[in-house]
């Protein structure tokens, strides 16, 4: 047993010697530890542009669900691995920034910025790089062949016709579900937001855990409507699904994906670096490959798949509201709606 | 003459027993540092609020009074319940066929039966989904009822669990005292009494274990039902909501704690099975070979098949599902989506950590396990009872748990171990602490049919027991030495929800890729590094199977008569 012992610490010290020297290969640069909830095919394009306008810094990604990665950041907190938390929601920024884990900075260049998109405080906490929105995706193939049309509101989806067939994310669960909610809740008010779930959830097949999940299954036919968000959509209608993607008419909730510098960090100067670069032109135009609705004024190619009108259809948004009244939010709603009962059947 | 040996008996025994209380002290450190220290640094924070003050039992009470709570205990229970009744008996009627009939092809058929344990959780789900979705195969066998809840649930863990259990009660079934059957044989008793008799008896323990595993496993897995539950309510999909969802380690922690209750009180019932177990293989055991019964083994092998086809069509679909351009609505085939690069930022690296991992895991942990194991079994000493009270405990904490207390315990500022955060070491502790009891259980059940007449006999003729674990003990528990090595690399190959918060960017696993694939929608691109990491496990599995062959034939032949 002894022996044993000594083994796995011997294979733990050579292990970390191994990693210690790939580490060192570059050492070059400043290694600078990203954690973000990025998407993965975005995570090669953004360190490439990067490190070519910085040449002294490399990124480092750490990458996974947004719920994943604020669990881990938070976990990590006492003694923090990231030097910055990039494309991350705006929502999980906040809760980092009441935990006092965010170093605040004024980013270069920020002013440029649409209004909405930085944080309002001086210095600010954060800054943002794109919007996402909840969105709808319509299986044109099924809704065919059940008759059932396309929706263009949220109001259409209470109609009977929708019985069984709409899947959303478990808010409890997942953060783009809760974009919905909490966006139905600003939009129509609390005591109308609360009458118009009770009567979509009438007609909700599955809450699912995944915020993607919804729009996944619509595009693979498991469902005929799915609520999701606009990038995940518009992504499956590239690759081929036969899906529309809808903004109701009633306006959208939505949330920033947005940059921060994690407090204690060892590498400030140039994760300063990488806060500026997301607010030049240069980046927001690479963010604009994939996302309609970008900080930086003026750039707004048009993305393959992507819905029309996003701006105009983002609701006045109230970070504030949504952080200050999550918890009781998912409590009120969980009461409601969670759990084994399905809706009766009238 | 007895003068001498008395004197020279001594010092060996002394020196024996001290290595031995030694070495259970190393192991029971060990498991402290690995298991329960991480797991207090989380557990106790059921007791505080967000900010980290103390508040007693107000979590709890918070918790209790959640309207959907009873639904998640009742659904909990349900499923687990539901597959043990299932899995059992099919894997001890499987195990039978295996080890006390003459089925032909017994190594294939114990290799398909291992094919779940080869897959990545998501393998299942996303085939069932496919077999049996709204759009799905055969959605017909089902009567309109849907996929998405109970039913999908444990039709997942049914074939998740199966080989968990077949490979305990395999353990249990090989070892056999053919004495035992020869004097029912000349008694003139009837095979169906010999079966109730002698046969089950001997395998009461196996049965036991086996269901505790899978009730447990069950209980803890958040894996499928997140998938494919829908809205069906469990306790693990609570932890899930609490951790994932809200970042409320608090509450996750209280849910956490309600999940060790069960794995407690089979703790209880296992020891009071146990202490009613007796050895089987004495020193003087003659091993049973099985003898050919025409009817018996043709209806066994009816079964056997029936078992392997439905396991192989679930991964068939699998491997279909990879190759499918665009389900359902392009049906044409192509490998697009084994090329990861374009779906994952890591591509194929992924794997080669997967691989690595899993290789380290298997080495050290098959060591450290059946040490342990051995020591617990064999040894002296007091804190052999902690030992195996510590080796129960990774198979009550649902993974994710296991994981964010590996983040806060060794990241914490000060700890000495903090130089293992964010290393492959840590990947490989952790996972070696993960899948901990069911090789603890298989190494125990292998020993606990070992008559202690061996330690006996050879510290009377004065040899070091270290000698005899060697000589004696390692050859003859070869099976279960190398089923557990196995076990460990293709778990290691698997899981997700341990390390998911604990890998770094040099160390990204593959199982970490799927579901990450699976997350942004590439689902074929997931299936098909499930299927890469299935085939890979297999190929180990089929390689060992060849080369043990030849080791088997040395070290087993005392069996034969």
């Amino acid at each position: 047993m002894k022996n044993t012992g000594k083994g796995l610490v011997a294979t733990g010290v050579a292990l970390s010697v191994l990693l210690g020297a790939g580490l060192s290969a570059a050492a070059a640069k400043t290694q600078l530890t990203v954690y973000t909830a990025l998407e993965n095919e975005q995570l090669r394009p953004y360190k490439v542009a990067f490190e070519k306008a910085n040449p002294d810094v490399e990124i480092v990604w750490v990458r996974d669900s947004t719920g994943v990665i604020t669990a881990r950041l938070l976990a990590e907190k006492s003694n923090p691995k990231a030097d910055v938390i990039m494309g991350v929601a705006v929502t999980s920024l906040i809760l980092f920034e009441n935990e006092g884990m965010i170093e605040p900075y004024a980013v270069k260049g920020a002013d440029a910025l649409r209004p909405a998109f930085r944080d309002a405080k001086n210095p600010p906490a954060w800054i943002g790089m794109d919007a996402y929105m909840s969105a709808v995706c319509y299986n044109t193939v099924e809704g065919q062949k059940k008759n059932i049309p396309q929706p263009t509101s949220w109001a259409d989806l209470l109609k009977p016709v929708y019985r069984g067939q709409v899947v959303m994310p478990n808010p409890a669960s997942s953060g783009t579900g809760f974009l919905s909610v909490s966006g139905w809740l600003q939009s129509k008010g609390e005591a109308e937001g609360w009458k118009y779930m009770d009567g979509l959830h009438q007609n909700i097949a599955v809450y699912t855990h995944s915020g993607s999940a919804p729009c996944v299954q619509a595009a693979r036919g498991e469902y005929v409507v799915g609520i999701s968000f606009e990038y995940r959509a518009s992504q499956e209608k590239t690759k081929g699904a036969p899906i529309e993607v809808i903004l109701p008419s009633e306006g959208v909730g939505w949330d920033l994906e947005a940059s921060a510098i994690h407090k204690g960090t060892k590498n400030l100067e140039a994760a300063k670096k990488l806060l500026d670069w997301t607010a030049t032109k240069e980046a927001n135009t690479l963010f604009n490959n994939y996302f309609g609705v970008v900080a930086y004024p003026g750039v707004s190619k048009e993305v393959p798949n992507y819905p029309k009108d996003a701006e105009a259809k983002m609701i006045k948004n109230d970070f504030a509201f949504s952080a200050k009244n999550r918890e009781a939010i998912l409590a009120e709603w969980t009461k409601r709606y969670d759990g084994k009962s399905a809706p009766k059947a009238k | 003459m007895t003068v001498l040996a008395e004197g020279g008996r001594r010092p060996g025994i002394d020196r024996d027993a001290w290595v031995m209380r030694a070495g259970v002290a190393g192991i029971a450190l060990a498991l402290f540092l690995a298991i329960l220290l991480p797991l207090w640094s989380i557990l106790s924070k059921s007791f505080e609020d967000r900010s980290g003050a103390f508040v007693g039992l107000a979590n709890y009470v918070r918790f209790f009074a959640t309207p959907s709570l009873a639904d998640s205990i009742l659904n909990s229970l349900f499923v687990a319940g539901m597959t043990t009744l299932l899995v059992v008996p099919l894997a001890f009627v499987y195990a039978y066929a295996l080890t006390r009939t003459c089925v032909p092809g017994k190594k294939l058929l114990a290799g398909i039966a291992l094919v779940p344990i080869l897959s990545p959780s998501m393998l299942p789900a996303i085939a069932l989904v496919y077999l049996f979705g709204n759009q799905g195969m055969i959605r017909g066998l089902l009567l309109g009822e849907t996929i998405y809840g109970p039913i999908g649930i444990v039709m997942g863990q049914v074939f998740y669990c199966f080989p968990h259990a077949v490979l305990i009660l395999t353990t249990a079934l090989s070892l056999a005292d053919a004495r035992l059957y020869e004097a029912a044989q000349s008694l003139g008793t009837n095979r169906r009494r010999v079966f109730f008799t002698v046969t089950l008896p001997s395998a009461k323990y196996g049965l036991a274990s086996a269901s505790f595993v899978v009730f447990t496993l069950v209980m803890t897995d958040f894996g499928i039902p997140v998938v494919i539950g829908g809205r069906f309510n469990v306790l693990a999909t609570d932890v899930y909501k609490q951790v994932m969802g809200q970042q409320n380690f608090q509450m996750g922690a209280v849910v956490a704690v309600i999940l060790v209750i069960p794995a407690l009180a089979s703790f209880v019932v296992d020891r009071l099975v146990q202490r009613r177990q007796v050895a089987l293989l004495g020193a003087r055991s003659v091993p049973l070979i099985p003898q050919p019964q025409a009817g018996r083994d043709r209806a066994m092998l009816a079964f056997c098949a029936a078992v392997g086809f439905v396991i192989l069509g679930i991964l068939g679909t699998a491997i279909f599902a990879s190759l499918v351009k665009l389900w359902p609505y392009n049906l044409s085939l192509g490998f697009a989506n084994y090329i990861f690069d374009d779906y994952d930022a890591d591509g194929w690296r992924s794997y080669w950590n997967s691989l690595k991992m899993a290789a380290a895991t298997a080495i050290i942990g098959t060591a450290v396990v059946f040490t342990g194991a051995y020591l617990v079994e064999k040894g002296k000493g007091a804190g052999r009872q902690v030992v195996h009270l510590m080796a129960m405990v990774p198979l009550a904490v649902p993974g994710l748990v296991l994981g964010l207390a590996y983040v806060f315990f060794f990241n914490a500022p000060g700890n000495p171990l903090g130089f293992l955060y964010g290393t492959m070491a840590l990947l490989v502790i952790c996972t070696i602490a993960h899948f901990y009891t069911v090789a603890h259980l298989t190494a125990t059940t292998a020993l606990k049919q070992l008559d202690p007449e061996f330690e006996a006999v050879s510290a009377s003729l004065q040899v070091p027991f270290w000698r005899t674990f060697l000589k004696v003990t390692v050859p003859v528990c070869l099976p279960a030495i190398i089923n557990i090595a196995i076990y460990l690399f293709v778990n290691a190959m698997t899981t997700v929800s341990a390390v998911i918060f604990i890998y770094t960017a040099q160390t990204k696993l593959a199982s970490v890729a799927i579901v990450n694939m699976n997350d942004s929608g590439a689902i074929a691109a997931a299936a098909a590094m499930a299927v890469v990491v299935t085939a890979t496990s297999a190929t180990v599995k089929l390689a060992e199977t060849l080369v043990s062959g030849v080791l088997l034939r040395r070290t087993q032949r005392w069996r034969a008569r």
